[in-house]
Parts: structure tokens; sequence; C-alpha cells
């Protein structure tokens, strides 16, 4: 247990990499780019539950959602890189923009 | 138990799923399956002539089955002595008209499938003893009427047959509405129509009075009686022979069968009160006005269709009379009409078929190129005249004899009209029979063997009922004296019946 | 009269004719083929003669009976048994029936054997036997029905017959209008007869013997009296018996033709003048002076009604032969001197005196057939000529004609000592006997134009010069052996017919009435015909003043026809010719019913056919109007109303999506940025909230 860090450095740090993630999400255009800002995202998450689990009372909660989260990253992985490489395939390029069929 | 009632009503349902799963090169042999079909039915009729016990008005030859126990309907079959006249007409007009349709050249299939399905629907009318299925039979030949005249009939068809339907449902809903309250008003829910007669008493006069009339217009539709006519005359003139012959050979009788079997059994009390006007009243209207009005027709089919609601008006005003003579006319004329009718309609098709027209003022003479004809035309007219020693005197005479005490201004007009009756007839018969020959129908055939196998028969039941009239009055008596009494019953006066 | 004998043969008599007209009917097309029409004359002329012969053989029997017992039944089936109406099929033979059976098949028969050569040249010989044989049938079924029902069978069986040979000749429209009048002015008659019959078993049931039986009806009749007409809520003064026996006759007008239903008779002169003399003269018209006989028991217990019979008779007697006087057909003054004699016989009724009107039913029978046959023998000498005027000087050709016509015209004129005389001297003699000096008068000026008009036709037809065509003058000829022995035989019987009743004056001799006495031996006729003058001094004076008239219209037709001396054309001009002129056109009575009931009847027809195909059937075509309308105006409001909010909420979702769907612009950033706000805005509206 250090004694000068708190609930609130964790909180901070997992507002800085989520501030970060939601804005490489928004400014990036290649789609890697994003899914690595949706990455960070769902990390300061973890940072979130985990910090909440330690310091809220010793349960086990946070860390099995934390768990899950990383499953779900890792699931999402998957699918968003099978989706790039579809978006790929089809417009020859993995900029966002491009694909932009489906706009209504 | 015998099946008999269930037989001979469904025998022409397998005639008819006989013809439509007769393959389509066949289609000639439909005629002789529906005369195939028709034979059983009359043989049928004549062994219930046959056992039919004349001393009880007790109902005989009676089948019961539980259908929808949940709403108290059966399939109850039986006859007293009013259905079983009735039931021989059918028959034996059935029988008849199946001859009379050979001349159908058009989707036969279909025609005789119809017309066997018509003939379950009046069979099964005369033989239900329950209400509900006593309905359901009226609709069923209620369908195929509507096709037979709407496909087979004349240039006017449709509108003739919309009519028909239309009307004749109108008095359906009316006569379902009445059996409906009837059910739910009954002392034990029922449509047992000998259960709702043996209790005829539990409904208060007031629900009688409502549903009496509400079940007279229902019926009055089909007899047809004044103001509710005018479909007759247009369902004759388009309807072909055969469909003509049926209609007012059997159907007709429907209306005042069902008075006698509903209205008189079931609702007394309301009877006793409101025949003088809607069986008397009317009656006599029918009977004079159809008679005039006949008199300035100048189409043949219509003028016979008119003397058809002329005389229909005895039933109703024998009805009304509320005597052992006059019910027993009222029956009787119902049969004997029967069969006069369907003569006449036979007789005025033979003719049609030639000319191809049915203008009154356009033949003439035709004494001298078919003699036969004219001769069992004769022969029909004064049958329809009610010329004693044939079969309809016997009925009229004892419908104004059994009226006279009650109602003698409304049998002054009924006897009168014989003369009228006369006036029309002769009138007919000179312009078209007698006369010099128009030379336009001096080719015409005279009858051939098949239009006469189709009236002799009539003829000779018209004769022999003129001098043994007992060979129906025999059946009819004990139900009808019967019924009488419960009608007059209700009376509260003790009123001696001479049997 | 309780106990008849019972017998089986009375149904031969009837059957006999019955089959001829069935065998003729049937097959007598094909017989008259194979076998020529000598084989329908066998047939239809032998089944009449054949039931004669049985007729004379039961007549033979009865008179063996002693007079109480005279009364056979014959019982074949029950007929209809409803509601208390308990009738069988029976026939019955009394006296009254045995008269009527003999002339129905012997004068008949005579007539059916003159028809052979009458009928010889006609395509529908077999036709006629038959029809000729089913009236001998329906008149047979009329006279010897032992209930009332069945002789109303019989009633109007002989109407259709009458129909069916008024218009035997079918081709020509007018016979066949005269076969329908006279069906239908019959029938008018018929209505007042049936209505009769309601109210008299009506009564009979009221006193509790509910019958139509004729013989039961006899017996039960006297407890009639004082019996008022009543109906169920209705109680009248009006004597049942009274109003039952005047509708009675009105029936009997009809079939009797007396006024005011005679108008059918004249015309019905258009049937073959065999029918003529069969239908129209001896047999079938006196139906109605039959049923009256036969109903005595009833008849005589209403004054009243006796009364109106009395007047109508004597007013039809008079009427009818002043028409007589001006017609010009040979067949048309017979027709109208029928139509006199019946109103004698009828005045005879109406007076009491019910034998002397059946007898003199008979000895008409006699000299109207014979006359008849006779015009029928010049007519078919002529030609087919029935104008008089064309006529003339005939006697000399046609010699058995002209004696057997003279003996007629003398035994209808009432000449001591023919048939004629005997029957109608009796009849006068009774009117006034009786009490009926206005009858009397009346009948006593009748018989004296009766003389004059047949005498006129006498003169205009076999005296003087002919009229005719050359032609026809070569054509004519005595008629041939069948039908000249008919007349001889009828002329016979118009010479000493009558002596079976001589009047008392004269001789004490009367079998047929002593014969028929049982028949009228019920208390309230015995009254009647007993009641009078009794006086042989009275009745021979009366009889000469009656002879007298006689001589006068013999003297006057004499003058004016033979002699010449007196030209009829001034008589005919007096008063301006209005008097000839109403004569002549019959009095203009069927102008009048023509105008005054067939016209306004025909235009009711139509007024009611108009309003049944207008009016009537005009409200249910309208009614499915305003429904087929009313449907259209639903079909409206669920096109427009219900539809369209349908359509609405479809619309409008349309529309809503049109414009939401731009903010799906495929640009994930935007979606993001989206999101973000959206998260942002969430939160500051919480914010706010909770502040």
């Amino acid at each position: 247990m250090g004694g000068g860090i708190t609930l609130n450095h964790f909180l901070v740090l997992s507002l800085i990499i989520f501030s970060l993630g939601l804005f490489t999400v928004l400014t990036r255009r290649n789609a890697i780019g994003i899914l690595m800002g949706v990455e960070l995202i769902l990390n300061s998450a973890n940072i979130n539950y985990l910090a909440f689990a330690f310091y809220g009372g010793g349960k086990y909660d946070g860390q099995i959602f934390a768990i899950f989260v990383i499953m779900l990253a890792a699931a999402e992985a998957v699918i968003g890189l099978a989706v790039v490489l579809a978006i790929y395939q089809n417009f020859k390029t993995i900029d966002v923009d491009a694909a932009e069929t489906l706009r209504g | 138990m015998s099946h008999a009632l269930t037989l001979i009503t469904f025998v022409p349902i397998a005639g008819m799923v006989l013809i439509l799963a007769l393959p389509d090169s066949m289609k000639n042999a439909s005629k002789w399956i529906a005369v195939a079909a028709t034979i059983p039915q009359l043989l049928i009729a004549i062994h219930l002539y046959e056992y039919f016990d004349t001393t009880t008005s007790a109902v005989q030859f009676a089948e019961k089955v539980s259908w929808m126990p949940s709403y108290h309907i059966s399939y109850f079959v039986g006859v007293d002595g009013i259905s079983i006249s009735m039931i021989l007409l059918t028959a034996l007009i059935m029988f008849i008209s199946t001859f009379a349709s050979f001349g159908i050249n058009r989707a036969e299939k279909g025609y005789y499938a119809m017309l066997l399905m018509l003939d379950t629907g009046m069979m099964g009318v005369f033989v239900s003893l329950d209400f509900f299925l006593f309905y359901i039979f009226w609709e069923v030949m209620l369908l195929p009427m509507y096709f037979l005249i709407g496909i087979w009939g004349g240039p006017r068809r449709e509108y003739a047959a919309i009519k028909f339907f239309l009307y004749t449902l109108l008095g359906s809903v009316l006569i379902l509405l009445a059996m409906l309250g009837l059910y739910y008003y009954s002392a034990t829910p029922t449509f047992d129509l000998t259960e709702l007669a043996a209790n005829s008493s539990h409904y208060s006069i007031g629900f009688q009075r409502i549903v009496w009339i509400a079940l007279f217009i229902g019926f009055a539709i089909k007899i047809p009686a004044f103001p509710f006519h005018t479909w007759l005359p247009d369902a004759h003139v388009e309807a072909p022979t055969a469909i003509s012959v049926i209609l007012a050979g059997v159907l007709l009788k429907m209306g005042t069968y069902g008075i006698l079997r509903v209205n008189f059994a079931v609702l007394p009390a309301a009877t006793y009160q409101l025949a003088w006007l809607f069986l008397g009243v009317i009656g006599t209207i029918n009977i004079v006005y159809g008679a005039m009005c006949a008199m300035a027709q100048t189409d043949y089919k219509k003028l016979i269709a008119y003397s058809s609601i002329s005389h229909m008006g005895y039933v109703m005003l024998g009805m009304a009379a509320f005597t052992a003579a006059g019910i027993n006319g009222a029956v009787l004329q119902m049969f004997n009409h029967g069969t006069i009718t369907a003569m006449l309609f036979i007789l005025v098709g033979v003719i049609y078929d030639r000319a191809h027209h049915r203008e009154i003022n356009g033949f003439g003479g035709l004494a001298q190129q078919m003699p036969i004809y004219t001769a069992i035309t004769g022969f029909a007219f004064f049958a329809g005249m009610g010329l004693p020693g044939m079969s309809a005197f016997i009925s009229e005479v004892l419908v104004l004899l059994g009226a006279w005490q009650t109602h003698p201004v409304m049998v002054v007009f009924g006897a009168a009209t014989a003369i009228l009756t006369a006036g029309y007839l002769l009138w007919t018969f000179q312009r078209i029979y007698l006369g010099p020959l128009n030379e336009k129908y001096k080719d015409f055939p005279d009858l051939s063997f098949r239009e006469a196998f189709t009236l002799v028969p009539l003829g000779i039941i018209v004769l022999i009922l003129g001098v043994y009239p007992h060979a129906i009055l025999g059946l009819l008596n004990t139900s009808l004296v019967h019924l009488n009494q419960v009608v007059l019953s209700t009376s509260g006066a003790a009123v001696a019946m001479v049997r | 009269m309780d106990h008849p004998i019972a017998v089986t043969f009375i149904r031969l008599i009837v059957a006999l004719p019955l089959a001829g007209a069935a065998i003729n009917f049937i097959a007598g097309a094909w017989l008259q083929k194979a076998f020529g029409k000598r084989a329908i004359s066998f047939l239809g002329c032998g089944v009449v003669i054949a039931a004669f012969i049985l007729a004379v053989r039961a007549f033979i029997a009865m008179i063996a009976i002693p007079p109480e017992n005279r009364f056979m039944l014959d019982d074949l089936w029950k007929w209809f048994d409803v509601g208390g109406l308990n009738l069988d099929i029976a026939f019955w033979l009394d006296p009254l029936s045995m008269v009527m059976t003999l002339i129905v098949t012997g004068v008949g028969g005579l007539i059916h054997i003159y028809s052979i050569g009458y009928m010889h040249d006609d395509d529908g010989y077999w036709r006629f036997f038959g029809w000729l044989n089913l009236f001998t049938f329906a008149m047979l079924v009329l006279v010897l029905g032992d209930n009332l029902w069945l002789m109303f069978v019989g009633w109007e069986g002989v109407g259709l017959c009458s129909f069916a040979l008024i218009g035997f000749w079918y081709k020509v429209t007018a016979n066949t209008t005269a076969g329908n009048k006279a069906f239908i002015v019959n029938r008018i008659g018929d209505l007042a007869f049936v209505i009769a019959l309601y109210s008299l078993f009506a009564g009979l049931q009221s006193i509790g013997h509910a019958t139509l039986v004729t013989r039961e009806v006899a017996r039960y009749a006297p407890e009639l009296a004082g019996t008022a007409l009543n109906f169920a809520g209705y109680q009248s003064a009006y004597p049942l018996v009274g109003f039952v026996t005047l509708l009675m006759f009105i029936g009997a007008t009809g079939k009797s033709a007396q006024i005011p239903l005679y108008v059918w008779l004249p015309d019905a002169m258009a049937g073959p003048t065999p029918v003529s003399a069969l239908i129209h003269a001896a047999t079938m018209v006196t139906a109605g002076v039959y049923m009256v006989a036969r109903l005595n028991f009833l008849f005589s217990m209403s004054p009243f009604t006796m009364g109106v019979i009395a007047v109508a008779g004597g007013l039809t007697a008079l009427f009818a032969a002043t028409i007589g006087v001006a017609q010009t057909d040979i067949k048309k003054v017979l027709a109208y001197s029928t139509v006199s004699q019946l109103g004698y016989m009828f005045a005879a009724l109406g007076v009491g005196a019910y034998a002397a009107g059946v007898f003199h039913l008979m000895t008409h029978a006699f000299f109207k057939a014979c006359l008849f046959l006779g015009a029928g023998s010049v007519i078919h000498a002529m030609g087919g000529e029935q104008d008089m005027r064309k006529m003339g000087g005939l006697r000399h050709k046609m010699p058995v004609t002209f004696v057997t016509f003279m003996a007629a015209t003398l035994a209808i004129s009432g000449v001591p000592p023919f048939a004629g005389f005997m029957s109608k001297d009796e009849i006068i003699w009774q009117a006034i006997s009786h009490g009926h000096p206005v009858v009397w008068a009346m009948l006593l000026i009748g018989a004296g134009i009766t003389v004059f008009y047949m005498f006129r036709q006498v003169y205009m037809t076999f005296f003087g010069e002919f009229r005719g065509t050359h032609e026809q003058e070569h054509h004519v000829h005595e008629s041939p052996p069948s039908m000249a022995y008919v007349l001889i035989a009828l002329g016979a019987l118009s010479v000493v017919g009558g002596l079976v009743m001589i009047p008392e004056f004269i001789a004490t001799f009367k079998p047929f009435e002593d014969f028929l006495d049982p028949v009228f031996s019920s208390e309230v006729t015995r009254r009647i015909t007993e009641a009078g003058i009794h006086s042989h001094a009275t009745e021979a004076a009366f009889g000469f003043v009656t002879f007298t008239v006689v001589v006068i219209g013999w003297l006057v037709a004499d003058l004016m026809y033979r002699q010449q001396k007196l030209n009829p054309a001034r008589f005919s001009q007096m008063f301006g010719g209005v008097p000839y002129e109403w004569v002549y056109n019959k009095y203009y009575v069927d102008e009048f019913y023509n105008r005054v009931i067939i016209q306004p009847y025909m235009f009711a027809t139509r007024a009611l056919a108009w309003f049944d195909s207008n009016i009537i059937d005009g409200v249910v075509n309208l009614a499915a109007r305003i429904i087929v309308f009313l449907s259209w105006l639903s079909g409206l409001f669920d096109h427009y109303v219900v539809d369209g909010l349908v359509d609405f909420s479809a619309n409008l979702t349309l529309d809503v999506g049109g414009r939401l769907r731009r903010l799906q612009t495929g640009s994930i950033n935007g979606y993001l940025y989206g999101i973000l706000a959206a998260v942002m805005l969430i939160l500051l509206v919480r914010a706010v909230v909770r502040a």
C-alpha cells in the first residue's frame, strides 16, 4: 500500500488514458488507429474497475469484470480487424471516411 | 331405429359427390346420376307413406343424435302428418323436375350437382325437428337456388337471383333472431321443436307476439305473402323451367310449412291472436290481388307466377280459420298447388323451348299444331281453376268451408276469386291455343315423350286426389286436428272441435 | 226415405258415358283413323244408349216398389271426412233423379244419334263425341250425386263441357269467346251456390247435424226453421234458410240462364246445333230447376225466396220472349225461347208447383230438342246459313223436318193436346191459383209472345218464297236418316209426351205427379202445394183465357208473316223505332255489363299490375337502391376516413424516416461525435435536474 497513492491517482490516470483513447478514436481516420483508441478506452475502464475493487472493499467483482473486458476486447479486436480487412478488400484503403456507402 | 329419414335427406348428396367426381369427358352421365339419386328418394317416400301411422299426431320415424351438446343442439329428424305430405311432394317434384331439366345444355355437371344439393336442403327442412338443424337446411337450400337461377337463368338472371337471394336472406335473418330468442328465453335452453312446443306456455304473450311476427315475416317472404311477393315473378321469369317447377312446387310451401311447424306449434297463443290479420287478411289479399295482377300480365310465365301467389293465399286463409276443415284444406292445398303449378310451369317451358318467347299475345291457334299439348294445358288450367273432380277443388272448398264461420267476408272474396281465376286462365287459353293458327308456329312439334312423361303422372295425381282426396287427407287429419286444438286451447274458451 | 235399397247398377249408368269419354279422348283420334268414324259413332252413342237401357230397367224396377220406398243408393267409396264433413262418392235414385236420368240418357241418346249425321264431315268427330259423353257423365253426376258437393261436381262439370262444346270450332275466335263467357257467367252463379252450401253446412253443424248428404239435409232441414244466420262474433236476425235458398237460386240463375245471368245462353249458340239442343235446351240449363226441385224442402221454408223465384221466373219468361221477337238468327230465336221457357219452370217452382215445373222441364226437353234439331237440320241443308231472312219455303224440300218442327212449335205454343199445353197451361194456372196475379200476367203475355215468335220463325223458314242464293237452293235437301228418325222420335214425344199429366179440369190422370210425389212430400212443401184454388170451373175459365191469348199470338204472326197483310216494319217503327231498337239489341244488357263490370275490372287489373310492378316492387327496388347508396357513402367514408387514417400514419412514418435518415452519414467519426455529444448532454441534463 503506497502511502501517497490514493484512488484519485488511479482515476486521474484512467481519465488521461480514456481521454487519449477518445481523442484517438475521434481524430484518427485510419481504422487500425481507431481500434487502438478503443483499446485504450477499454483499458482505462479496466483501471477503474481494478481501482474501485481495490479501494472499495476487497471484493473480486472488479477483477472479474476486468477479465471480462479484456476478453471482450480481444474478441472485439478480432472482429474489428476482420471488418477492417473486409473494408480494405472492398475499398482498397482503411480510411474510414472512404467507407461511407451506408450513408442514409 | 330406421334411418329412412336420414337416407331420404342425404341420398342426393351422394349423387352430388358422384357428379362432381365425374371426369369432364363423361359429363352426359350427370343427368342420369341425378335421376338415379331421385329414384331412391321417391321410393323411400312411398315407403314412409305406406308405414305411416295415421292414427297418431306423434312424431314418427324419429332419429335423434346429440350434435353440439353444450348448446343443446341435436340431429333430430322425424315426421308427422304435416311433413310427410310435404316429403312426398318434394320427392315427386324432384323426380319430375330432374327429367324436366334434360334440356339444360350448359355446365351440366354443376347444374345437376346444385339441383341435388337443393334437394337435400328441401328434404332436410321438412324432416328437421331441431330448430337449429331446420335453419341450417333452410340456408343450405338457398345457395344452390341462387346459382341455379343466376347461372342457368334467362336474360335478367343476375338481377332475379340476387333479388331472390337477398330477400330470402332477409327472412332468414329474422328467423335466426327469433330462433335465438326462443332458445334463450325457453324454460330449459333447447332447439328441440317438440320440446319448445310442449313448453310454449312458458313464453310471455308479449314476447310471443314479437317472435311470432319476426318468424311470420321470415316465412311470409317465402310463401310469398303480399307485400313481400315481388321477388317471385322475377325469379320465375328468369329461372329455367325445372327450377321454376321446384320453386313453385316445393319452395313456396316451406313458408307455410314453417308457420305451421314453428308459429303454430311453438307460439299458439300469439297465433290465436294474430292469425286473423296476418294469415287471414293477408291471405285474402294474396288471393284477390294475385288473380287480378295475373289478368294483366302479358308474359305467360309471369301470369302463372301471379296465379301461384293467388293460390297460396288459400293456404294462408285456411290456416287462419282454426277449424279442422280449414287447416286440412290448407295443407292439402299446399300439396295440390305443388302438383298443379308444377304442371303449369312445365307447360310454359314446353312452349318457351320452341318459340323462345313467352308473350301471350304473340301466339294463337296452337291447338291445331299441338293438340296433345293443348289438351294437357287445358286440363292443368281447369285444375288450376279448382274444377270439381280435380284435386284443387277439394282443398279450396275445405279452406273456404272451414273459414266461413270465422271469416265470412274473406271467404266471399276467396270464393269470388274463382271467377277471376277462370277469367284470366280462360282468356290466356284462348289467346295462346285457340283461334286461327299463327303461321310462325306451323312447324312446331307436339309434346315429346319426355315432356309428356313429366306431365302425365302429375295429371293422374291431380285426378286421383279429386275423387279420392282421402289419400292425403288421411295423413294430415290427426296431426292437424291436434295442432289446431293446441292453438284453440290457448284462447281460454273451450271450443268444441268436431273431428 | 230412410232405408235406401242398396244397389250397384247406378254406378254403371254413370260410368258408361265416362268410359266412352275416356276412350274417345285417349284413343279417339287413333280409332277414327284406324276404324273410321263408324267406330266412334258406335262407341259414343252406344254408351249413352246402354245407360238409357239401364235407366229404363231401373225405372221398371222402381215402379214395382211401393212409392214410399222408391229410393235406391249406390255407395262407392269415402270421398272425404274432414272437419265433420263426411261425404261419400255415392249415387242415388229417387223418383226425381229417375225422371232426370231418363231425360238425360233418353233425349241425350237421341241427340247423340242425330250427331252422327250432323257432325259427319267434321275432323274433330271423336273429340265431339268425347265431350258429349263427358257431358252426359257430368249431368248424371249432377242428377244422381247423393250429396250436395257431388252434385256440385256435376254442376261445374257440365259447365266445363258446355265451355268446350260452345268453343268446339275453336279456330273462330268468337266461338271461344262465347265459351269463356258461358263458363265465367256460370261461375258467378256458382259463387253464390257454394256460399249457400257453406252456410247451410255451418247451420246444420250448429244444430248438431253436420252433413251435406241430400237425404240427411232433408231430414234435418225442418230443425233449421228459426235458425238465424250467425257467424263467430256476429249474430244476425236474417233467417238462415232464407239466405241459403236465395243464394242457391242465384246459383240457379247462372246455370239456368235467368235474369240477371242469362246473357251467356244466347251466345252459347256458337256451338254445334246438337250441343245447343242437348246442353243449352234439354238438359244442362235445367239443372237449376232440378236443384230447386230437389231441395224443395228448403225452398218451401222461405216464402221470400219463393216469391223472388216466382217473380224472377215470370220476368225472365216475358223479357226473353220479347227479345225473341226481333231475332233473325234461327238459333238465337230458340235460345231466347229457351231462356223464356226456363222462366216458366222457375215461375212454377216459385209458386210452389214443383211437379208442374219438373213436368215442363221434361216436355220442354222434348219439344225444344226437336226444335233445335229441326233448326240444325235446316242449317245443315242450307250449308251453314242461320239467317232466317235468307230462308223460306223449305216445307216442300224438307217435309220431315217441317212436320216435326211444326209439331214442336205447336207444343211450345201450348196448343192442346200437345205436350207443351199440358205443362205450360198447368204452370200459368198454378200461378193464379197460388195467388200470384202479377206472375200470372207476365206468364200469360209471355205465352202470347211465344206463339208469335215461334210462328214467325215457322213462317219465315218454311213458308213463302225461298230467299237464299241459287246455289243454296240446289243444295237444300232432307237430312239423312240418322237425323230424320231422331226428329220423328222427338216430334212424336212433343205430341204425346204430355199425356202423363193432364190438367184436372179435363181429366183426372196425372201419373207423373203421383210418381214424383214422394220427392215433394216434406211437410212445408205439402202445405204450399196443396194451398190454392181447387175449383175445376175456375181452372177451365183461366185455361180458356190462356188459349185465347195463344190464338191471338198466332193470328198476329199469321197476318204478318204468312198472309203478309200487316207489315212488320210498321210495328218496328212505332214510337220512333226506339222500342224495336232496344228489343233488337237485347236491351243492351251485354253492353251494360261490358261497360259497368268488365271494362272497369280490366282497368282495375291493369292498374293493380302497374301498382305491383311500380309501387310495391318499386319499394323493394328503392330499398335496394337506398342500400346501394348507403354502401356507396360508407365506401367513401371507408376510403377517405378509415383508410385515410391508416395512410396518414404510414405517410407520417415515411416522412419522419426520410428526414431522420440524413443523420445516417456513414461517417464513423460523425457517429462517435454524436455519441459523445449525447453522453455529454445526458450528463448535463442530469446535473441540471439534480440541481
